[in-house]
Order: structure tokens, then sequence, then C-alpha cells
């Protein structure tokens, strides 16, 4: 295998985690790979965590203008350092980020992109990729005729281990080019939401919530263990939430550790955004209900009387731990 | 103002998936082709802008066989001006469809793009970046708020971040917007528009066309895979004490998810 890069993601002086995964599927591979961080200021934390999962070599792409996300300026970046390092794979996780710079950064390589894989293989001089399609419906082996080869990663699907912790580290000055469109303002949501597509725990509700005020039953439920609470389609169509919370092929394609689904039917497009869910769990009150075909522990009954019992028994278990 | 709107053709989302006994893609008979859903938002946030700015045309451009041609007139019967077809036969990577999209963008004089944030068959949510770099504008994703500045110079749009935040972003124009659900409902087509759509001359191209006869597809797909089916699990019994008490007892122990 030639040069392969993993474009690393960090966030205030935080690696994602995602990054730590590809690195640690790339020490499992035997395939010696080069992290480069676009940044700025103290990043320490990010590169000793990078090294100490297996990064042979940790370039800390610096400028000023990288310190928050822009698209232009990630592209233009990463493109020119990497540009200069005859690179056969650029890869990075399939993170909102991720997936908004990557297109564009497979443009400037005039080469092909396969978009939030769930397993690569890299061998001798062949990559190939499996990516989940029709949300998860089937899922495809891709491989690239063109050179760098171009994929990103799914979160939470490779396992993180560390590596030999002997990589190298280094800045080099990036150029982030001119910028068109720019981030002026974020407004962050009123309550602190875990990130669906990066969480370990999901409860997701359907419309047998009944209102968006009921989706405190998830919520607090949620707050225990740290999850982030999801929606079906039928309850965001109904208003109960936002869109940004739907699971399912219209929505977001999750694969957490733990799926709870509350009140959920499970039709096909839901099932397709959940069914790589390590463990699933049903409640609800149709024992014919099709999510309880996919589901690992299944309670028949209601979940206004259920989930609260469950919220009960899980602070339990933390007042233990 | 040239309002260019790049759809795709996709099957429904009721559609139950067989691979194809070669694997290399899925059955098509007995598929219901449907516009994909995120394009439909497009569309109607150029009709949107069209009305807004009490000016400009709107044209829909797809990518693919001859039975594409109905999402066009779709389109065309929800109110847009204009509909471009590049018509091919072959399966083109996402490369090639972004290609051939930004070569129609430059012919048309494009002053903004609306796409879908993804196509909901390839999920590679690719194509709206590929267009804009290859065209050198600007882009936006998974946009939920789009305003233009009335000397039509700017636009400002939101996007939703990670766990529910909201970005901010002033762009420049002309740019490429990917948007997503919630940024507007579509309009149903209307009788007169649907008569007019369908004897509505459909612009044509073939990749020669577009100078790309030459150029082939980057990556290759194969081995299609339906996800191995996950056994049917326990029902837990009791009352819902219970079972609630098992259920946390099961996925600490058994599951050793918590």
């Amino acid at each position: 295998m030639g040069n392969v890069f993993v474009i690393a993601e960090q966030k205030d002086g935080h690696v994602k985690r995602v990054s730590l995964e590809i690195l640690s599927e790339l020490t499992r591979q035997g395939v010696a790979a080069t992290a480069v961080v676009p940044g700025f200021g103290d990043l320490s934390k990010v590169t000793d965590n990078l090294v100490n999962h297996g990064a042979a070599k940790v370039v800390v792409l610096e400028h000023e203008a990288l310190n928050q996300y822009n698209t232009e300026a990630y592209t233009n970046a990463l493109h020119q350092y990497l540009s200069s390092q005859n690179p056969s794979v650029i890869v990075t996780g399939a993170t909102s980020h991720g997936k908004d710079f990557l297109p564009r950064l497979a443009a400037k390589f005039t080469t092909g992109i396969a978009v939030d894989c769930t397993s690569f293989q890299l061998s001798g001089d062949k990559v190939s990729v499996r990516r989940p399609v029709y949300a998860g419906k089937c899922s495809k082996q891709v491989e690239f005729s063109g050179a760098p080869a171009i994929f990103s990663v799914r979160p939470n699907v490779l396992a993180v281990q560390t590596g030999s912790k002997s990589g190298s580290v280094e800045k080099v000055a990036a150029n982030p080019g001119t910028v068109k469109a720019k981030i002026v303002s974020t407004v962050a949501s009123q309550i602190k939401k875990v990130e669906l597509t990066e969480a370990d725990i999901i409860i997701s509700g359907g419309r047998s919530l009944k209102s968006a005020d009921n989706f405190k039953i998830l919520t607090d439920c949620a707050a225990t263990v740290g999850a982030a609470v999801g929606a079906s389609r039928a309850a965001v169509d109904a208003g109960y939430a936002p869109h940004d919370m739907q699971v399912g092929q219209t929505g977001k394609t999750v694969s957490p550790k733990l799926y709870i689904a509350c009140g959920i039917s499970g039709a096909i497009q839901h099932l397709a955004g959940m069914r790589t869910s390590k463990v699933i769990v049903a409640i609800n009150k149709d024992p014919e209900a099709p999510i309880f075909q996919k589901a690992d522990y299944g309670i028949v009954g209601d979940l206004f009387e259920v989930v609260p019992l469950l919220t009960e028994e899980l602070k339990k278990l933390k007042s233990q731990s | 103002m040239n309002i260019i709107v790049l759809i795709k053709q996709v099957p429904d989302t009721e559609t139950k998936v067989r691979i194809t006994a070669d694997k290399r893609g899925i059955e098509t008979n007995d598929i219901k082709w449907v516009i994909n859903p995120y394009d439909e938002f497009a569309i109607e946030e150029g009709l949107k802008t069209k009305e807004r700015l009490k000016e400009g045309l709107v044209s829909v451009v797809t990518v693919g066989p001859d039975r594409t041609v109905e999402a066009l007139r779709t389109a065309v019967a929800m109110g847009a001006d204009n509909a471009i077809h590049v018509k091919t036969e072959s399966v083109l990577d996402t490369y090639l469809v972004a290609k051939a999209l930004a070569e129609v963008c430059k012919k048309e004089n494009a002053n903004i793009i609306f796409t879908g944030k993804q196509a909901i068959d390839d999920d590679q949510a690719a194509t709206f970046g590929y267009v804009a770099e290859l065209l050198q504008f600007p882009s936006a994703s998974v946009v939920v708020k789009c305003d233009i500045s009335p000397d039509k110079s700017k636009a400002t749009v939101e996007q939703e971040g990670d766990g529910g935040a909201k970005n901010v972003i002033e762009t420049s124009l002309p740019a490429v917007l990917a948007v997503n659900k919630g940024i507007n409902t579509p309009r149903y087509a209307s009788l007169p528009g649907i008569m007019k759509a369908k004897k509505k001359e459909i612009k044509t191209y073939t990749l020669t066309d577009l100078g790309l006869g030459a150029e082939n597809s980057k990556t290759i797909d194969s081995d299609y895979q339906l996800p191995p089916e996950r056994a049917a699990g326990k029902k837990l019994q009791g009352d819902a004490s219970a079972q609630a008490k098992e259920l946390v007892r099961l996925l600490r122990e058994e599951a050793k998810v918590i």
C-alpha cells in the first residue's frame, strides 16, 4: 500500500472518536498511516491521542482560519498539503464535516468517492470498501479505478484500540485559500443533545408518544445513560420531534451499541436506518409489531408505563456503580 | 436569475430491495420510481426563490435513462420552467454524474443551484460537493433556510449542525445549496401544471454532447448483499416493573451495553 492518510477531526482540542476508530482498524491491517489534522492552537491532546492509536506520523495543518470548520478552507488546505504527498488512500470519518468537505476534495483530485463505509480492506495496491445503500436495505462493495482512493467511515462501527505509540508529530503551515462561504454564527440547540449518528445509546419514540411534550419521558430516560433521543418519521411528520431527530431512510442512519425503540412499529424505512445497531430493544403495545422481529429484547407493553420504570431502574444501576 | 435544481429519480422508500443475480445492483422491474424526497424540497426552494425575487427561470436537470424524464415532467408540473435530461443508459458513479451536471450548469449560466442533501438510493450525499468544486462555487450542505439578498449577490442560509445546532452561513452567489427536509413544504402539481408538463419539450444531452464521451466512472460497484437477518430475540415476561428490571439486568449482564 502506498501513502495512506487519515484526515482526523478535532473540535476544541478534542479528537473525534471515529478518527481513532479508523487508525485502530489500519493498525489491525498492518497499514502505517499519517494522520492529518487541520486546526490551530494547542492540539497536543489531539496529536497524543492520534499517536497512541497507531498514527505513524501526525501532521498538524496549522492556520488560524482552520480553528473553526469551514468547507472551502478545509478543502483547500487539505488539498494543498495532500497533493504534495502522492497519496494513494485518503480516509476520514463520515461526520457532518467529513461528509461536507470530502466530495470537494475528491473533485480536486479528479477521483471517486465512497461515503459512510462500514468496513474497508487495504491490501497490496487494492482498496476495497463496503458501504450500505438504500439506507441499509442492502450494501455493496466499492473499488477504485483511479488514485487516490477517497472514502469516509461510519462512526461507531470499528473498534478502538491503542497502537504502537511511536509516531512523530510535525506542524505544517497551511494555506486555506479563498473562502466564499463563511459560518457567521452558530445557534446551539436549547437542550444539549448528543449527536444521533455518533451516540452509543439511542432511545427513539414513534407516533404513539402522542405529543412533543411526551418526548420528555424519553429525554429523562436518555439522560440517565447519556443517550441521544431519536424519532420515527411518523413522530416527526406529526410534529412531535424535529427532523434532525429522525432515524430512517429519509432521516439519519445510525448504528449505536444499544437502540431502544419505544412505540415504533418498525416500518421498512425505519428498520433500514437502525438495523445495524448492535442490540435492539423494542417496547410496543402491539405484540404483532414488525419491530419485534428485529429486536433482541422485546417488551409488549405500554411505553408510558414501561419507560418511566426503566428510567428508575437505570438510575438505580447508576447509583450502584 | 438562472435557478438550477439538480434532481434524481430513485425507488420509492417502500421498495423492498432484491439483488440481481450478478450482484451488481438491485432488481428494477416492479419498482415505483419517484423524485428523491430531498430533491422535492430543492424543487420547491427553487420555485419559492423565483417567487420571492419575482424574476428568474427554474430549470430542473437529471442524469439517467429514459424513465427519468418522468421525474423532470413531475418537476415541470410543480412549476419548473425548463427541464434538461442528460440521457444515458449506463450506471454512472457520483463523480461522472457530477461532471455531467456541472457541464449543464455551465451551459445554463447557473446563478444558484439547489439539490437535495442526499439521494436516498445511493446515500452518498456527495454530488453537491463535486458539482460545487468543479464549478469553483461555494457550497453549503444540510440547508434548512435560505434568504437571498435583494441585489442577488449573496445568500444567508441556515445549516443543520451536529446535535441540533444551527449554523448561519453567508455565501456569495453563485453557490450550490444542498437542502434538507424542513426547509419548506413541497407543493403538489396543479392540474394545468400537469397538462403543461405533458407537452413540455425536454432539452436532451448525451455525455458526448457534454464533452464527457471518453470519461469513465472512478469507482466500481460489486457484490451487493442483503444485510444478515436478525434473529427475533426474547420477549420479556411479567408485569411492567418486572420487565423493566429484567431488561436492565439483561442489557448489563448478557448484552453488556450499559
